[in-house]
């Protein structure tokens, strides 16, 4: 159980001097806050900046507190917030458990056991070894997020995770996302503009204009 | 480190080749402290004026510098005009990077075998078509006016104009372009020269110029091909430099500039005949001519890749077959008997040119890598650093190598340096280098930020998913970077022969060497040698992405 607690305080991002966004929230662990907001209303832009990769031409201001302590200054790589794209994006040139042992701290112990453990716990045993080339949607989907899990993140963000699965697919991996952040306790923001994901991730919504 | 690898091309490449310019005009005007003459005069320029023959050299240049590029261009354009989407052009596409690790020397040598009075062709049609029972007296190789240098610069240059043609095509969406045009009734080849061509030319006129620069001051091609009484400019500046008599250097010195200001005349003219051609081009357009010439254009268009091509594997034929020939009698088209006895009498001369050639070559291409891939990541880490501007890529091409590289031998001079393997390697760098960079930037940009920003999220420092997932994933690309590095570095040949006072000897320069000796058996056996290096680099760049990634079906995909 992580329990930590993501806050954004006066966030504002803009372009070109016009306010793309402005955001004040408070996610507590194994929360879900959804922001929805057509495209172009800067969701990917708020998320960017979360992480640490917001472009340069953007004007950024505010602060992002995880557990009390303001990341803005870090690099992303020492941020501890993972994130999940549209896309799998499993490493093509790594096994299934190359690309869960790269996510790994460094200090993890029993990195083989905890890799068999949590391939099981997905429905994906005995995948270790397997080509990401050869998966399906889903069951990359699957590997991407257990990749995100055992990269022990404070906090998570989900860009549209589930946007390119198909209808019954997408139910599937949506239940087993948001079942798995909560029964961790990550704070999470999810980026979406369909309603269903916000309805499933029950709870607060945070409209873009 | 980075933010100085964001600099390191202008320290790299203009520095050398700039100050060696600057340098090598000292000595010609008498300012030469290792021979003792630190006084300015004219003597040398004096010199220069009286050597016979010499407004023949000059002009010879000339020549080859503006009809190369001409031709070739002419060439590369009527056939994109007439093939595009054709199946020809498939099939030539897919030949025309090969085509480019030709080195200079191994076709000028097949061309030479295939056309000469004796060579293959006139053995294919004699005696039958033409009588001849014994070559024929004729100068072909080697003419007075340089037709066949012309012609071997011509067969060379069409594939990398074509490839540098190719290669900027995609930006100006010649299909939809086309199309527009044909619906206002013009045939597809007068369509593609009147709405694609005058766009296309501005993207490859840097490569144009470069042909210029090459044609009217290339030295190897020259030797094998071109005129011997006089010769080119470039052999006679090489054959003063190279002369026992060091006063002779003076002269060389002003040879060099005169050769500079030859190429530069010849990029002048062409520049004269740009404004030409366009003004033809803005009254073409205006007659609003749908048809006339199309044939013709077409016609041409369509035969002239053939013809390079098959000019090309003649020259490959010729030297195969005379590199396992045993007694060839004259008009035979074929070898009374094949014999692998050529290469048994090479192989002790081969292998300390060859241990040469490799390391050379590699430490070369690995260095610039390295470079180019400092470069390329430390754009990428900041936002801010600016890739270098392309006429600097070309700077190597843009000016005669005979005239930097003296210059950088005058300064080592200067500064009481023996030639040795370290100052060859940096020759070759500087021609290295543009390539490198030309043929891995691309790939480099773009790769899907998003590879590194999830390494990232999961905690992988900038150093981590560089060599964990960066370099993996732009293996391929930086294979057949260092594959063409190397064919560069292979095929250079006044690089190693001035930097290196002809102590440290490669294929290329031994090949060349025995231009004189003229034992065509040995020469082919050299020159394919030569040849078979760039094409072992080339399959390796190949095949051990293919082998290394067989069982990761999303890295074949991907490439």
């Amino acid at each position: 159980m992580s329990n930590s607690i993501l806050e954004l305080n006066n966030v504002r991002i803009s372009l070109g001097g016009k306010q793309l966004l402005e955001v004040n929230c408070r996610v507590g662990p194994g929360e879900i806050l959804t922001v929805m907001g057509p495209s172009g209303s800067g969701k990917s832009s708020l998320l960017a900046y979360i992480a640490g990769f917001l472009a340069p031409v953007f004007k950024s201001s505010g602060s992002v507190l995880v557990n009390g302590e303001n990341i803005c200054s870090l690099a992303a790589e020492r941020r501890r917030v993972g994130l999940l794209f549209q896309d799998p994006l499993l490493f093509p040139h790594l096994s299934v458990a190359g690309n869960l042992r790269f996510a790994m701290p460094r200090n993890a112990q029993q990195k083989s056991h905890a890799i068999s453990e949590g391939l099981d716990d997905i429905g994906l045993a005995g995948f270790d070894d397997r080509d990401p080339g050869t998966l399906s949607g889903g069951q990359a989907s699957r590997v991407a997020l257990l990749r995100l899990l055992l990269s022990a993140p404070n906090a998570v963000l989900l860009d549209e995770p589930f946007s390119k699965l198909d209808t019954q697919l997408r139910e599937e991996i949506r239940t087993l996302v948001f079942d798995k952040l909560r029964a961790s306790g990550l704070p999470t923001i999810l980026v979406t503009h369909d309603q269903a994901d916000a309805e499933s991730a029950g709870g607060a919504i945070h409209t873009l204009r | 480190m980075l933010r100085w690898a964001s600099h390191s091309l202008i320290y790299l490449l203009a520095a050398p080749i700039l100050l060696g310019t600057f340098i090598a005009s000292l000595p010609a005007f008498g300012y030469f402290p290792p021979l003792g003459s630190t006084e300015f005069s004219l003597d040398a320029w004096r010199d220069l004026v009286e050597v016979p023959g010499l407004t023949r050299s000059v002009l010879i240049s000339l020549i080859s510098g503006v009809l190369t590029p001409l031709v070739s261009l002419a060439l590369v354009f009527l056939y994109l005009a007439s093939a595009t989407g054709s199946r020809l052009d498939l099939w030539i596409r897919r030949l025309v990077s090969p085509l480019l690790s030709f080195p200079h020397a191994a076709a000028a040598f097949g061309l030479a075998f295939l056309i000469a009075p004796s060579g293959l062709l006139s053995r294919i049609i004699s005696p039958e078509l033409t009588g001849w029972d014994r070559p024929p007296d004729l100068l072909i190789v080697n003419d007075t006016w340089g037709l066949s240098l012309l012609f071997g610069l011509i067969v060379k240059e069409v594939p990398f104009l074509l490839l540098m043609s190719l290669a900027a095509l995609p930006q100006l969406q010649p299909r939809h372009r086309i199309e527009v045009a044909r619906t206002l009734g013009y045939r597809p080849t007068i369509a593609w020269l009147k709405v694609i061509a005058p766009s296309l030319y501005p993207l490859v006129r840097l490569p144009v110029i470069a042909v210029i620069v090459f044609a009217s001051a290339t030295v190897d091609v020259a030797l094998i091909l071109g005129p011997t009484l006089p010769p080119t400019l470039s052999v006679r500046v090489l054959s003063w430099f190279n002369d026992p008599d060091l006063n002779l250097r003076f002269l060389a010195a002003a040879g060099s500039l005169l050769q500079l200001g030859t190429s530069l005349l010849a990029v002048v003219i062409w520049l004269a005949l740009e404004k030409l051609f366009g003004l033809l081009w803005r009254f073409w357009l205006a007659t609003g001519n749908r048809h006339t010439g199309e044939r013709l254009a077409f016609a041409i268009g369509r035969s002239a890749m053939p013809i390079v091509l098959m000019v090309i594997t003649g020259s490959l034929l010729a030297l195969v077959s005379n590199a396992f020939a045993g007694p060839w009698r004259y008009p035979s088209t074929l070898p009374s008997s094949w014999t692998i006895q050529h290469w048994a009498n090479s192989l002790s001369d081969l292998s300390t040119p060859l241990f040469n050639t490799v390391l050379i070559s590699v430490s070369s291409t690995l260095l610039a890598l390295i470079i180019v891939v400092a470069i390329l990541e430390s754009e990428r880490q900041s936002s801010k650093a600016r890739s270098a501007p392309s006429w600097l890529l070309y700077l190597p091409l843009l000016i005669p190598q005979l005239v930097f590289l003296f210059g950088i031998i005058v300064a080592t001079e200067f500064a009481g340096w023996q030639a040795n393997l370290s100052l060859v390697i940096f020759g070759h760098l500087l021609f290295v280098l543009p390539y490198v960079f030309l043929s891995l930037s691309e790939a480099y940009r773009q790769l899907d930020p998003r590879w590194t920003q999830v390494a990232s999220t999961l905690g992988a420092s900038q150093l981590k998913s560089f060599w964990r997932i960066r370099i993996p994933l732009l293996l391929a690309p930086c294979l057949t970077a260092v594959a063409i590095g190397m064919a560069i570095s292979i095929s250079l040949f006044l690089p190693t022969q001035l930097l290196g006072a002809g102590r440290i000897t490669t294929i290329t320069s031994e090949a060349v060497a025995l231009t004189s000796g003229a034992n065509r058996n040995l020469i082919s056996v050299w020159a394919l040698v030569q040849l078979s290096l760039p094409i072992l680099g080339f399959m390796m760049a190949l095949f051990i992405p293919k082998f290394i990634w067989r069982n990761r079906s999303g890295m074949i995909e991907t490439q």
